[in-house]
């Protein structure tokens, strides 16, 4: 860890806040494109064999 | 070969399958280099001590904060007029990730200003201006949510979205004339006379660099989870007709 | 148009709904504030623009959905559709219609509740002239809200929602013009701002809002 002074808890929490968000942005958007994805295939199997 | 052949879905996801993983990458190197720089590597300020460390989160989110709604206004230019599925729906692609960083800018700016400023929160123009624009963003995707039609909400957005573009810098400069401001001017134009220092501009150049690319590569996998969301919708509309 | 303009006009009076009740509300808002932020005098004297500009706004937002909802369910709004007049011109007969009925008599009730909130002197001057500078952009704003929600079943919490952050501009010119009229600074400027929104959103918005009218219709 680097020498952050009288400001190492806003620094740290900022960071931490900052990359949660991001992650949970990235995580959010990953489920929601699998799950779109696996229905858009089930959907088509059905479509071409009905 | 001209750009308009990106507006075929079909084209769009052939395209961007290729390039997700190499954008991913990209964003992923420049976004742990310039916030890894920045948190070990950068001496402190002499004012600021240690917190200006914050800067190289505040203000790429920031930037792209605005971006994000300026590439929605774009795009949505582009459906109106030219009837682009792929662009409406890279713009409603864009919002949650415009949302995240205007939310980012907000908490970290926030974080930054209790021990500089005293306080979380001041409304000041620029902080203002910010959360009238996390709002517009709200009403955004609200507006996407509640419309199950998705060529009715694709255009009722777009014209949301213009109108929201003019009354947003509207109020910047309401929100300027109603208070003078704490918030200091910016540090990296190309005519300022005071500019960051080198050892705070290059890891901020690199982080801003990661948030632009991250921003690309989530809009591009958003917007191919929409295209395929649509392609979902119009197949189950389909069944159920017969 | 005129005839337009009349049957509304006879529509928001006669339901008894738009009309009264958005007076009343802004009377019982104004007189909850003394019991939320204590019925000190200076207190009050101090916020008193602000809250009077709230109280208008809100309860212009509270009528908004009569402007076109009960149009559309019963049909009527397609006919005006393909009516020889324009949409756009529809789309403003109706704001004027709304503000006719909603604007204006909060313009001239203002005053009035300014006395229960111990408006200073020049305070009743200026809230009247600003409310009617800026009602009418509240009502212009508010059908281009109603426009793009008038399809939906629950529209009413999504149309505050995007309408509020559309006030903004016209919210803050119009209570800094009273703040600064009645602390005796100069008010041309944001006076000149306020009457420029309103101008604008008067010009430019019927366009947005029959654009979303007809992607409604469809």
């Amino acid at each position: 860890m680097p020498e952050l002074g009288k400001y190492a808890i806003e620094v740290t929490s900022a960071y931490a806040v900052s990359i949660l968000l991001l992650v949970g942005l990235v995580v959010l958007s990953l489920r929601r494109g699998r799950s779109v994805a696996r229905a858009l295939k089930n959907a088509e199997e059905r479509h071409k064999n009905g | 070969m001209s750009l308009w052949e990106y507006a075929n879905p079909r084209r769009f996801m052939a395209v961007t399958d290729r390039w997700m993983p190499w954008v991913f990458g990209a964003a992923a190197f420049c976004l742990c280099t310039g916030l890894v720089w920045g948190f070990f590597f950068t001496p402190a300020d002499f004012r600021q001590g240690e917190s200006v460390k914050i800067i190289y989160l505040h203000v790429p989110a920031a930037m792209m904060a605005i971006n994000a709604w300026a590439m929605m206004l774009v795009a949505s230019l582009i459906w109106l007029i030219r009837r682009h599925h792929v662009s409406a729906l890279a713009a409603k692609a864009a919002a949650p990730v415009g949302v995240t960083m205007t939310l980012i800018a907000l908490a970290t700016g926030a974080i930054w200003g209790q021990p500089i400023w005293g306080t979380w929160w001041v409304w000041d123009p620029r902080l203002t201006s910010f959360l009238i624009l996390f709002l517009f963003y709200l009403g955004y995707i609200a507006l996407w949510a509640a419309i199950e039609d998705p060529d009715t909400a694709a255009d009722l957005t777009s014209v949301l979205c213009l109108v929201g573009s003019v009354f947003a810098i509207l109020s910047r400069y309401a929100a300027l004339f109603w208070n003078q401001g704490l918030h200091q001017g910016a540090s990296l134009s190309m005519d300022a006379e005071e500019n960051v220092s080198d050892v705070f501009y290059f890891p901020l150049l690199m982080s801003i660099a990661g948030f632009v690319l991250l921003f690309v590569a989530l809009v591009l996998m958003r917007t191919r989870t929409e295209i395929r969301a649509r392609r979902l919708y119009a197949l189950s509309l389909r069944e159920r007709m017969s | 148009m005129i005839a337009l303009l009349l049957r509304d006009i006879r529509l928001a009076v006669r339901a008894g709904g738009g009309f009264g009740l958005a007076l009343a509300f802004f009377l019982i808002v104004t007189t909850l504030v003394p019991f939320g932020v204590g019925p000190q005098n200076a207190t009050l004297a101090l916020i008193a623009p602000g809250i009077l500009w709230l109280g208008a706004l809100l309860a212009c937002l509270l009528s908004l959905d009569r402007i076109f909802a009960t149009d559309f369910e019963d049909g009527s709004l397609d006919l005006l559709a393909t009516a020889p007049i324009p949409l756009e011109g529809v789309v403003a007969i109706k704001a004027l219609a709304h503000w006719l009925t909603t604007g204006l008599p909060l313009t001239l009730v203002a005053p009035f509740l300014g006395v229960l909130l111990n408006l200073p002197g020049p305070g009743y001057y200026w809230i009247t002239l600003t409310l009617a500078f800026g009602t009418p952009a509240l009502s212009m704003i508010g059908a281009f809200g109603a426009a793009l929600t008038v399809g939906l079943k629950r529209g009413g919490l999504l149309m505050s929602i995007l309408v509020l952050p559309l006030y903004v501009p016209t919210l803050i010119f119009g209570a800094e013009t009273v703040r600064r009229g009645t602390e005796g600074l100069a008010t041309g400027t944001p006076l000149a701002l306020l009457g420029g929104i309103t101008l604008g959103a008067v010009a430019l918005l019927p366009f947005a809002a029959a654009a979303a009218l007809r992607v409604n219709l469809r």
